[in-house]
């Protein structure tokens, strides 16, 4: 095979490398390059947040809105503090609110948003102030156990 | 008994002898020489020997595994009622661990052992001496090239088997099984990780395709040079270099989830 015929083998071989390495970051690891401005980040304050992570998704009406970008704990009231990145397009009102839902049985952790009635809409770094915490299945089981207890 | 335990001791330091040998020659292959045009030309030359005639066996295989995972993990999961995850099990599966380690398996076999014969025949055919001869290092003009160009390949082939194994997944899982394709991507897109799952993978890879190409050309230089040691080389190549990939594989992963 002469040389030149050579080198264009090798150099689509590269080629097709390069696609494979877009492909797997866009295709397979979803990521995406949204401008730093298509997005507003809005908190919401847990009492728990079980196993919810970053990048989880946030939803409302089951579409996808969203991501979780940060979670931390807040040392004064030690409560969890969520930041999420929201899309431009979807504004929020006030008085949305928040609560952390499971995907299936053994599904992720997700944030599902539920509209409000307010005019007014959330800004960038606004707080949403209803929220309701994860639902942990011991937590639910201890509860049972005890109510049933006390009824006897 | 006592000639038994000479001969654990003479075999004992021919060991120790051929790791120190190997370690000189990587130091002394490594340096592909100053002549940037023909050096690349050279790599070229290697790189279409090591990487585009493997590619047929690496996307076949990719394939194949990719179909396999979807099958087993769907049996698997569907039991769980959560066949929504195939598409986050095949994917990681194949871009944490199959990926590298296969491809690094079937690089040993496919493009290694060729490596070995190779270089192995030269010394017979003593081409190697008739170089050093005319005042060319062979370890610039034969074992770099070669060691560059399996370095560049392995890298390539890895995510090539990962990405033709993700669609074979899915179309056994989509296809064939019915599962939700929104779910199969989505929960894919969802639960891997750029740098956590891709990149990790493909370094590697790199790793891996070093230590195979080192294996295969430092056997060929090191054998007997007779029809029966480049047998022997041969077989060596293959076997050192699996167990290899697979004991760094071990290694590696654990220092990679411990958080690196």
């Amino acid at each position: 095979m002469n040389s030149k015929k050579l080198e264009l083998a090798v150099g689509a071989f590269m080629v097709a490398g390069a696609i494979t390495l877009i492909l797997l970051a866009f295709k397979v690891s979803g990521l995406s390059y949204q401008a730093e401005n298509s997005t507003y980040n809005i908190t919401a304050r847990f009492e728990n947040i079980a196993g919810l992570g970053e990048r989880a998704k946030v939803s409302m009406s089951g579409v996808t809105i969203g991501r979780v970008t940060n979670i931390r704990l807040d040392t004064k009231d030690y409560v969890a503090v969520v930041t999420m990145a929201i899309d431009k397009s979807v504004p929020l009102s006030t008085d949305t609110s928040a609560s952390i839902l499971t995907a299936g049985l053994l599904g992720e952790k997700y944030i599902g948003l539920t509209v409000g009635a307010e005019e007014e809409t959330l800004k960038d770094g606004d707080k949403i102030e209803d929220t309701q915490s994860a639902i942990v299945l011991e937590e639910l089981i201890g509860k049972f156990l005890f109510s049933k207890s006390a009824a006897q | 008994m006592f000639e038994q335990i000479q001969s654990l001791g003479r075999t004992g330091l021919a060991s120790a002898a051929s790791i120190g040998r190997a370690g000189v020659f990587l130091i002394r292959g490594i340096n592909p020489g100053r002549n940037s045009k023909a050096v690349a030309a050279r790599i070229v030359r290697q790189m279409y020997n090591l990487g585009v005639l493997s590619l047929v066996i690496i996307l076949v295989a990719g394939l194949f595994v990719g179909m396999v995972l979807g099958l087993q993990g769907y049996n698997i999961l569907v039991s769980f009622g959560s066949e929504e995850a195939l598409g986050q099990m095949v994917a990681l599966s194949l871009l944490r661990e199959f990926g590298p380690v296969v491809t690094a398996l079937l690089f040993a076999g496919r493009a290694g052992s060729a490596l070995t014969a190779e270089i192995g025949l030269m010394k017979a055919t003593e081409q190697l001496s008739a170089m050093e001869m005319m005042g060319v290092d062979p370890m610039q003009r034969i074992i770099a090239p070669r060691l560059w160009a399996g370095f560049l390949v392995m890298p390539v082939l890895a995510a090539m088997f990962s990405l033709v194994g993700i669609w074979g997944g899915a179309l056994v899982a989509i296809d064939m099984l019915g599962v939700y394709d929104g779910s199969y991507w989505g929960n894919m897109q969802a639960s891997v990780v750029f740098y956590d799952d891709v990149v990790k993978g493909l370094i590697k890879s790199v790793i891996f395709g070093l230590a195979v190409t080192w294996v295969a050309v430092f056997q060929g230089h090191d054998c007997t040079p007779t029809s029966e040691g480049i047998g022997r080389a041969t077989t060596n190549t293959v076997v050192l270099s699996s167990l290899l990939v697979l004991g760094l594989d071990f290694i590696l992963t654990a220092v990679m989830l411990g958080g690196f």
